[in-house]
């Protein structure tokens, strides 16, 4: 580093914080009187309030889900603070407060430097001209006229927007998780393409966490009008910590005709240490509604964290010739538990889906793969190809697959296939012949395993992905 | 090539193997010294692959007695990576397939780990393609096997020919190749035959695991073994090749009975 930088990164955080925190915070547990807090903390407009209480209300008669394959111990929903003024995080003043082993484990994902500082808490702008970089970038978007910010600031400035399109994809009472959300979300994001618009470049969450830190219950509605498209990037592969155990998101999609929305997500939260202690609960609900004629939806993940995780981005085909795709990596590693999948709902006639699914498990990991494909009694022609596969690294872990197939049509093609597979001690011996050590074997054999997602991701993303995926393996050989 | 001043390159003295409670390799003795090439026959099941697989370092298979000496390293004490990068190469009998992964990429992590740890300049991916298309050259394959997964869906032949072109990448000190000659067809035996002699030198040695006379017509082996029952029962040179695939294994069996028979 340079003298001058150097000096720049010593001085001390500039912009201290002082806040009356007692009265930030909400007192642990949730009732109707938390709600009200918070939607009149936040300035919500009084439709927003009902759409929480509404939600609460159908909570309370809801009971947790215990159909997936996960164990974890119950959670105790009256002690958690369910409202916190945004503040901005504890920052440190420089990196070199920040925990070496983070910053060794950034170096080896390639972690670009401005990013690292922000993600290790560190005043991002006291060390980088971050912040300009999020503004030019603000900047090029509302030059088209995309929207892109909070749905708290989104809340204020398109009130109505908000309204039209806020939980019309995953209802306020679509499951308990979801309920949960609906009633006391406070963060996420917004993000509106206008007709015909076709977004620049890849809308990606690093620009807004910056700013805000990740919430627990997160929310994030996305809409393509006609003809728009947009390629959305939600998380990052450095290891994300929180002090929150349980996260519940809900994301909406909504394209409508001739709109297109690939969304795509690398997930590496906390996972706990070797024994699981401290990982983060991770339940979410992701639904994309292609709602009109020849639209599509398109999710692509890279899960790779969480002591447990929750989740089926799912694709509701409403129009005519839509198109729903579902592309997943989930690895899981040490006692890491994942149950992950997806739903292709088909309404509309020629409808199309496609689902790869490569999961892989290491050590005493368990990953399961959920898939539902309905075909209801009016989507005529439609198209479903599926195909499962499970990769295990050693022999103390497991996979699963659950197909689920319910057809009401008969004209529709459902094809599925499965398979797993086991990365065998030939394999390894044959790498090893040729000079190659266990660890880069099996990365090796685990990123061929995933080739067919990775070329989905944008560019960038792909390059992170796999070298997240090695470093997430480490160890778990030999 | 037999010559004065060759070095010795591995010497294995009463080595046994066992795997899975079974004795496997009973007490083999071998010298190879560089420049030579040896040809190891016998029966099926009679331990011939064993003894490459525990050359190279195989997992599976415990070592119970004897030594062996590589290139003066006791190589006992080295894991199977550490003997690959030591210039021990074995071209499989049965090489594995490792679907999703490029033949190319694959090519290139196995030579430029083995060339880092000779010290050597790694290349990069164009660099290699160039590197790589010549000696495919050699051995007269089509480029396209680059851009397919590992063996994946080869020709049994195919899957030889690839492995000897690692051979041609690795340029190890000694290679053993496993029945390279079965699943070849007379037009691949000889391109392959003539890869390995033009790989042959006078500085590493070749160990010819086969079971026909055919590729000892093209690569000339310096020093031919029968196996049976895990140890090696008869050293001969390259004519004794030629008297086995004339009167078979029993016609040896005979005739050291008799040996035995006289000097009792
Ligand atoms: N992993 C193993 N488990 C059990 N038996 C084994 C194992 N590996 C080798 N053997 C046995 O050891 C003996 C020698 O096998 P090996 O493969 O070395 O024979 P070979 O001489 O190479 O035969 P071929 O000419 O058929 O290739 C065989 O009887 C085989 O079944
Ligand atoms: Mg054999």
């Amino acid at each position: 580093m340079s003298a001058a930088l150097q000096n720049l990164v010593n001085q001390p955080y500039k912009h201290g914080f002082v806040t009356d925190i007692e009265s930030e915070i909400a007192p642990k547990g949730l009732n109707e009187d938390t709600i009200r807090l918070i939607s009149s903390k936040k300035n919500e407009p009084e439709w927003l309030l009902d759409f929480r209480l509404n939600a609460y209300r159908k909570w309370l008669t809801m009971s947790e889900p215990d159909w997936q394959n996960v164990h974890y111990p119950k959670i105790d929903f009256q002690e958690i603070s369910y409202y916190a003024a945004p503040k901005p995080k504890e920052k440190l003043a420089s990196m070199d407060e920040v925990d070496p082993e983070l910053l060794r484990t950034f170096e080896k994902l390639g972690v670009p430097m401005h990013e690292r500082a922000a993600l290790a808490g560190v005043a991002v702008d006291v060390v980088f001209d971050s912040v300009s970089v999020a503004t030019t970038y603000k900047e090029k978007l509302s030059e088209v006229g995309i929207i892109f910010c909070s749905i708290s600031e989104a809340l204020q400035e398109y009130p109505e927007l908000v309204k039209q399109y806020l939980g019309t994809v995953v209802p306020v009472g679509d499951n308990f998780f979801a309920a949960l959300n609906s009633a006391v979300f406070t963060d996420g994001s917004f993000c509106f393409i206008p007709k015909g618009v076709k977004c620049p470049m890849d809308l990606s969450t690093y620009f807004r966490i910056n700013t805000e830190g990740s919430g627990q219950f997160e929310r994030t509605l996305v809409i393509a009008e006609e003809g728009a498209s947009v390629s959305y990037l939600e998380g990052c592969t450095a290891p994300q910590f929180d002090t929150n155990q349980l996260h519940a998101a809900v994301v909406e999609l909504v394209a409508l005709d001739n709109a297109d929305i690939k969304y795509s997500t690398v997930q590496n939260w906390y996972a706990g240490d070797e024994n699981g202690v401290g990982g983060i609960f991770n339940f979410v609900t992701k639904r994309g509604l292609a709602k009109g004629v020849n639209s599509r939806i398109s999710w692509t993940q890279v899960e790779t964290g969480s002591a447990i995780t929750w989740k089926y981005p799912s694709c509701i085909l409403r129009g005519d010739n839509s198109v729903g795709e579902f592309y997943s990596v989930a690895l899981t590693n040490n006692l890491q538990q994942a149950d992950t999948g997806t739903k292709m709902i088909h309404l509309g006639k020629n409808t199309r889906s496609t689902i790869i699914s490569k999961g892989i498990s290491a050590g005493k990991s368990n990953s399961s793969y959920r898939g539902l494909v309905r075909v209801a009694p009016g989507a005529q022609n439609a198209r479903n190809f599926s195909q499962c596969d499970s990769m295990l690294v050693g022999d103390k872990c497991g996979a699963h697959t659950f197909p689920y197939i319910q057809v009401n049509n008969n004209t529709a093609k459902v094809e599925h296939e499965a398979s797993t597979s086991k990365i065998g001690e030939d394999q390894l011996f044959y790498f090893a012949q040729r000079g190659i050590d266990a660890e880069e074997a099996v990365s090796m054999i685990v990123n061929g395993f995933c080739k067919e997602v990775f070329q989905q991701l944008p560019m960038e993303f792909a390059v992170e992905a796999t070298k997240l995926l090695s470093f997430k393996l480490e160890g778990s050989v030999g | 090539m037999i010559s004065q001043n060759s070095q010795t390159i591995l010497n294995v003295q009463n080595l046994h193997a066992n795997t899975q409670n079974t004795e496997i390799l009973k007490g083999i003795n071998l010298t190879v010294k560089s420049g030579e090439i040896h040809a190891i026959m016998g029966l099926n099941g009679s331990g011939k692959s064993t003894l490459a697989k525990v050359l190279a370092g195989h997992p599976d298979y415990e070592i119970t007695q004897g030594s062996i000496q590589f290139d003066q390293q006791d190589l006992l004490a080295l894991d199977s990576e550490e003997r690959a990068q030591a210039g021990v190469f074995l071209a499989f009998q049965y090489p594995i397939e490792i679907p999703g992964v490029a033949n190319s990429q694959f090519l290139r992590l196995a030579y430029n780990t083995i060339q880092s740890k000779r010290g050597n300049d790694e290349l990069d991916p164009l660099e290699f393609d160039d590197f790589v298309r010549e000696k495919m050259k050699l051995l007269e394959m089509n480029p396209d096997f680059l851009d397919r997964s590992v063996n994946e869906g080869f020709s049994g032949g195919e899957k030889k020919r690839n492995e000897i072109l690692q051979m041609a990448l690795l340029e190890p000190k000694l290679g053993v190749l496993d029945e390279t000659d079965s699943g070849l067809d007379i037009d691949a035996l000889k391109i392959v035959a003539k890869g390995v002699n033009h790989l042959s030198n006078e500085h590493n040695a070749m160990i010819l695991i086969t079971h026909y006379q055919r590729l000892l017509d093209h690569i000339v082996p310096d020093y031919v073994h029968v196996m049976e029952s895990g140890r090696i029962i008869k050293t001969g040179g390259k004519e004794l090749a030629l008297e086995l695939e004339k009167h078979g294994y029993d016609w040896l069996h005979d005739n050291l009975q008799n040996n035995a028979g006289a000097t009792a």
